[in-house]
């Protein structure tokens, strides 16, 4: 099938080259990096994590998000999902595979990536999290190839998939809470030091990844032959609905009990994030834009009327996904360094060559999701004989 | 245009030897390295040992930032810590802070003027129950027998989850080449590469051939190195006739660090 990637139109190849070129501005930011050591992030000692796992965690969300197509389909016989499970699949792998990018481009000795395996360490999460992302990772391009082999040969799937897929359902429940327990377990870090931080995950993973899955849908139809279909798109807007609903309840839970409990430990990073602390909070903007993007689409959202139109659905969509991921890309993780443990505060912004890299990651996983998603509509317009 | 082929190929190929280089050279340089540190903390003949090494500051006996500078000195320059002007890229073993930043939780409006004012030394509290230890991947920070919490320079991939997992600040990374801002390298303590965490050791490279701590030889009696679980040691004597305190001890980490103020 993988011959389907290399006919295409003219504008797929020239979106192709786009990505491209970025990707090589990327390898070559992240050479000078490599060179040079990651002091040319904007990281310090104080804030010692910064974009790259901010965006690790937001894109393991997206990839989780694959699950809200495959459990209505396997589990419930949803059979609407059943057009376009495989691009839930294949946007999970396309994510992952950012996901991993982004830690290795993390890595201060990234040469050395292989001793998580070598000595690996069961009390760590990281050698969890690296388990349960590669895990994830070779399940959704099994499942995902064996399904669409079977589609294009117009044959069942082979049966020995089906115990994959229902593995992959928890499985990717549990990439994010994996992921959650990376910072919920850390002492002294009091932004993360909450129960909620894995349901708050995914409840804004079942947000953002179904949200950024109908746009691709809407854009889907809008390029190929192949229409993913009404029904699907809707059925996508009622998870999103309760996915950004979810979320935005669950930060409040985290409001009340941080404000009314007043500990500071916990309290001042939220106080920075939102208000500024002792005159500093260059993210004071923009997380209130994330929580005006997320009330506004919950408004477009819970109305059935303006919900059920595409146009505004897309503008609904396109709000979940920012406003999710200003909160998560962008606070979280550095919202939990600041102020420091001993209560200095150095802020964080990301230098130029540490977006450029961030960019050449996202255009990898743009590339994949591109071929990927040229195959599978491929597949699926030959098979309906359009 | 032909000089500039010339040239294109020229930088090509030294990229390309360069790139297939590197890892044989660095594979090298870690054995060299490694032996070092081996011979450097291997207990001898005349090493000290302990149950589980512990440290008394006694805060009263420094009235200034002077008089802590000597400690920091010998500690920065027996162990290679670069001095970086970039605060972001610091690398710090043992430093000063304000009680305030010390002891965050302990701070009220009404501190005594002595202790407000008074510069508190800090450093790695080599944890009975480590957070660090907890988080690390490969096992390069480990808790030796004595509990002392030591780094493998060498294993550390530098993902920095046990800088986060730290509540006391106390590591560093190194985000950039450290040797070049290395005043005058002391061959017998190997130099850190880039991307690897770093913090201070209790000198057991010293322990190792029988001598005490440099922070605590460099401090004129106000800091005292010993057994924590020996009854007869001068730590134990010098807990057992003064009240003394703990950074953050609500968070379960059992430091071995403990402050007379």
């Amino acid at each position: 099938m993988l011959e389907l990637a290399l006919k295409g139109s003219k504008r797929y190849f020239g979106w192709i080259a786009c990505l491209l070129a970025v990707i090589g501005v990327g390898v070559g930011c992240y050479m000078w990096q490599l060179s040079f050591g990651l002091g040319l992030t904007g990281m310090s000692r104080d804030v010692s994590w910064g974009f790259y796992i901010a965006q690790f965690t937001f894109l393991v969300g997206v990839a989780a998000s694959a699950v809200m197509l495959v459990l209505p389909y396997y589990l419930h016989h949803y059979k609407a999902f059943g057009r376009i499970t495989i691009l839930g699949e294949f946007l999970a792998v396309a994510s992952v595979s950012m996901c991993l990018l982004f830690i290795i481009a993390d890595l201060g000795q990234p040469m050395r990536a292989l001793n998580v395996i070598l000595y690996p360490t069961p009390n760590s999460i990281l050698f969890w999290d690296m388990i349960v992302l590669n895990g994830y990772l070779f399940l959704n391009i099994i499942i995902g190839w064996q399904v669409l082999q079977a589609e294009k040969n117009s044959v069942a799937p082979p049966k020995w998939v089906k115990p994959l897929i229902y593995i992959s359902i928890p499985w990717a429940v549990s990439i994010h809470t994996v992921t959650a327990f990376l910072y919920c377990g850390l002492p002294g870090r009091g932004f993360w030091l909450t129960a909620i931080l894995a349901p708050r995950f995914l409840a804004s993973a079942f947000a953002a990844g179904p949200a950024f899955l109908i746009l691709l849908c809407l854009l889907v139809r809008k390029l190929t032959k192949f229409d993913p279909g009404k029904e699907q798109i809707q059925t996508l807007a009622k998870i999103v609905t309760y996915g950004i609903l979810l979320n935005v309840f669950f930060l409040l839970c985290e409001v009340f009990v941080v404000f009314y409990s007043k500990i500071p430990e916990h309290m001042d990073h939220m106080t920075y994030l939102y208000a500024g602390l002792h005159g500093h909070g260059v993210l004071v903007p923009w997380m209130w834009t994330s929580i005006a993007l997320m009330i506004f689409s919950i408004i477009l959202l819970v109305n059935p009327f303006t919900r059920q139109k595409e146009g505004i659905l897309t503008v609904a969509c396109i709000c979940v996904f920012i406003g999710t991921w200003i909160d998560k890309g962008l606070g979280m993780i550095s919202g939990g360094f600041v102020p420091s443990p001993l209560h200095h505060i150095t802020e964080y912004v990301p230098t130029k060559p540490e977006i450029a890299i961030t960019l050449g990651i996202y255009a990898v996983g743009f590339l994949v999701l591109t071929l990927l998603f040229k195959i599978a509509i491929t597949v699926k317009e030959e098979a309906e004989g359009v | 245009m032909e000089n500039s082929r010339r040239n294109f190929l020229k930088i090509a190929g030294i990229s390309a030897l360069g790139l297939s280089a590197t890892p044989v050279l660095d594979a090298f340089a870690l054995d060299i390295s490694m032996l070092d540190m081996k011979i450097n903390a291997t207990p001898g003949k005349d090493a000290i040992t302990a149950k589980r090494w512990g440290m008394v500051i006694d805060t009263r006996k420094f009235e200034s930032e002077e008089d802590l500078k000597p400690m920091i000195e010998a500690c920065h320059k027996i162990h290679n810590v670069p001095v970086l002007e970039n605060k972001r890229h610091e690398i710090k073993w043992i430093w000063e802070e304000e009680f305030k930043h010390a002891f965050p939780n302990l701070e009220h409006e009404y501190v005594n003027e002595s202790v407000e004012h008074l510069p508190f030394l800090v450093l790695c509290n080599h944890c009975k129950d480590a957070p660090c230890v907890r988080a690390c991947p490969t096992k390069a920070t480990f808790k030796r027998e004595d509990g002392i919490i030591l780094m493998d320079f060498h294993r550390c991939i530098g993902c920095r989850f046990c800088m986060a997992a730290c509540p006391y600040g106390s590591r560093s990374f190194n985000f950039r080449d450290p040797r070049p801002f290395i005043k005058d390298i002391n061959k017998k303590f190997p130099t850190r590469a880039r991307g690897v965490v770093e913090k201070c050791n209790f000198c057991a490279e010293r322990l190792a051939v029988g001598q005490q701590p440099a922070c605590v030889e460099a401090s004129k009696g106000a800091l005292v190195f010993g057994d924590l679980e020996n009854p007869e040691s001068e730590v134990r004597r010098l807990l057992k006739t003064n009240y003394t305190i703990r950074r953050k001890v609500a968070l379960g980490t059992g430091p071995s660090v403990y402050y007379i103020v």
